[in-house]
């Protein structure tokens, strides 16, 4: 029902945004394991110093996040508290009380808690960036491996991935015929790109010593993919795989604004429509907290499969 | 001297760059013998490393052909295993797991698993590194890593053994030590070498010949100095022998009067 009430404003306002966040992530991949080790450093550091100073660190690294956000909520106070359609701090905390006191009910396809909208926006998220992986990975080393095959592939790659991947959703919707299969198609679509370019560029960045390693071994090639590119492009791997998550999950949220059914996009058109502002503004907070919790837990991931390089 | 191993026979090697061709080395005629220490010194850029590359054959020349064994070489193998400068140790896996997939490759059709395994501790054991086998590369040393590095190639029992620079990254102490046991190694193994270098007393101290080449571009083979100072050999006693710096004179004054480095 939602579908229909939002098509024309949605549609002509969207594209727009999602071609500025699609193109950002891949020359963020570039720089991302030098910006990682540097971080890393400065953890280093920060141990073995004494109990006082440790504190002191503590202190600078939590004050500064904390003074932030306190300033995000004064702005938002100020904004909101002489009244408008605008629901200020106050209002939504209380409205978001009441939504987690029972985040899993049921009443009807329609009407869901905020939890099962969550997880079955990241089922789609998980089944279409599973496929994405599944064809992106093997294909980004082909691709990295041979050349003829990069420069047949490339164009098409550069042709494809600045559109938006909400343009392939009547597509999907063509082919599956149904909402749901549709949705998680355009997360495949959107999650592959990244993880193709990714695995590519680190199979073709892996350091010439240690393929020289494996030409005066002689290493068979399942052993040059086993022993030396797989871990050598892992790294690469997972910030392409990083990538693609962080892509998907914006993705998702507008691609369930469209085909409905049940999940956070849609839920957040669904209290538009039912114009429980404070609602929207929660979904926000929790579309960005998921987002967050998925971006570090590949950080961690990464930091586990990240070699000391010398 | 013993039978011919390695055969060099009037190598060239040059690259097309945009500004044409670039003739890197040119002529080379060498012979090496078994369990012959032959050292390649030089000016940086005079090709000592491309030569080096050729005999690995990592790298295939332009003209002329070289011969190993009766073959002539058209790619590398485990037959001619390589110390790279900067060790090149896979940083995913543990010493004794970067030796063990050298051996594996060279033994593993023969040996059973024990057995590929002990070949490798013996390996890291012969250059002192036993106490680390199970430490990644990240966690040791540079000179810890070269002995891992050399350990690998030693493990694959080559006919020939190749050396680029192989203590060059490394600080005077270091490398005194890890000579040191190089030369010990090769008493004991009786392995044939070819090492590049820049270090005047590192070529004299383990080789039996050097090669002097001039620099680049087109470089070649300028002089060969036998060395000839019995083994085993001690550094301490080397630096007041006559044979020693006659030697080490006679190459200072090919780096430093015939081929001086214009305005490097």
């Amino acid at each position: 029902m939602s579908t229909m009430t939002m098509n024309g404003e949605f549609g002509a306002k969207k594209p727009i945004d999602r071609s500025i966040t699609t193109s950002k992530p891949v020359a963020e991949a570039v720089a991302e394991p030098v910006k990682e080790t540097k971080m890393e450093n400065a953890a280093a550091v920060a141990v073995g110093t004494p109990i006082g100073e440790k504190l002191g660190a503590l202190g600078r690294a939590v004050l500064p996040p904390v003074l932030g956000l306190l300033i995000l909520l004064g702005i938002w106070y100020v904004a909101t508290h002489k009244g408008g359609s605008i629901p200020g701090p106050a209002q939504t905390w209380d409205a978001a009380v009441a939504l987690f006191s029972d985040p899993f009910y049921r009443n009807g396809p329609n009407d869901q808690g905020i939890g099962w909208n969550v997880l079955s926006s990241l089922q789609r998220v998980g089944i279409g960036f599973g496929f994405a992986a599944l064809v992106g990975i093997p294909l980004g080393f082909i691709l990295g491996r041979s050349a003829f095959l990069a420069a047949m592939v490339n164009p098409i790659i550069s042709l494809l991935r600045p559109v938006s991947p909400l343009a392939w959703l009547p597509i999907g919707l063509l082919v599956f015929k149904k909402a749901d299969p549709a949705a998680t198609y355009t997360i495949f679509i959107c999650s592959i790109w990244p993880m193709i370019m990714n695995t590519a560029q680190g199979v073709q960045r892996v350091p010439q010593d240690y393929l020289n390693v494996a030409r005066v071994l002689a290493l068979s090639e399942w052993k040059v993919v086993t022993k030396i590119l797989f871990p050598a492009v892992l790294p690469y791997m997972l910030t392409g795989i990083r990538l693609s998550i962080g892509t998907a999950w914006l993705v998702i949220v507008a691609a369930e604004m469209l085909t409905g059914g049940v999940g956070i996009g849609f839920w957040v058109w669904d209290e538009w429509n039912n114009l429980k502002v404070e609602h929207i503004i929660i979904a926000i907070f929790v579309i960005g907290i998921v987002g967050l919790l998925l971006e570090q837990a590949l950080l961690l991931i990464a930091r586990r499969f990240s070699y000391g390089n010398s | 001297m013993s039978r011919t191993l390695l055969k060099v026979e009037g190598a060239g090697m040059s690259f097309d760059t945009k500004k044409g061709k670039f003739i890197a080395l040119r002529d080379i005629d060498l012979t090496i013998a078994e369990g012959e220490f032959v050292t390649l010194i030089g000016h940086s850029g005079c090709g000592k490393s491309t030569l080096l590359n050729l005999i690995a054959g990592l790298t295939l020349p332009t003209a002329g052909a070289l011969i190993c064994d009766g073959r002539e070489i058209a790619g590398p193998g485990p037959e001619r295993a390589v110390v790279f400068q900067n060790h090149s140790l896979l940083p995913w896996l543990t010493c004794l797991e970067n030796v063990l997939l050298a051996v594996e490759r060279v033994f593993g059709r023969k040996e059973g698993k024990t057995k590929l395994k002990a070949r490798s501790e013996a390996a890291l054991e012969m250059v002192h590194m036993d106490h680390a086998m199970h430490k990644y590369p990240h966690e040791i040393s540079g000179g810890m890593k070269q002995r891992v590095g050399i350990a690998r190639a030693f493990a694959m029992e080559p006919k020939i053994l190749l050396m680029d620079e192989p203590f060059g990254a490394l600080d005077a102490l270091t490398r005194a030590s890890l000579q040191d046991e190089l030369n010990g190694v090769m008493e004991k193994t009786g392995a044939t070498v070819v090492m590049v270098t820049h270090d005047v007393d590192e070529a004299v101290l383990l080789s039996d010949r050097i090669v002097m080449m001039t620099n680049g571009p087109a470089a070649t083979i300028g002089e060969i100095l036998d060395v000839k100072l019995a083994r085993p050999r001690d550094r301490l006693q080397l630096a007041h022998d006559k044979d020693f710096v006659d030697c080490r004179a006679a190459l200072l004054e090919f780096l430093y009067q015939k081929q001086v480095r214009k305005a490097a």
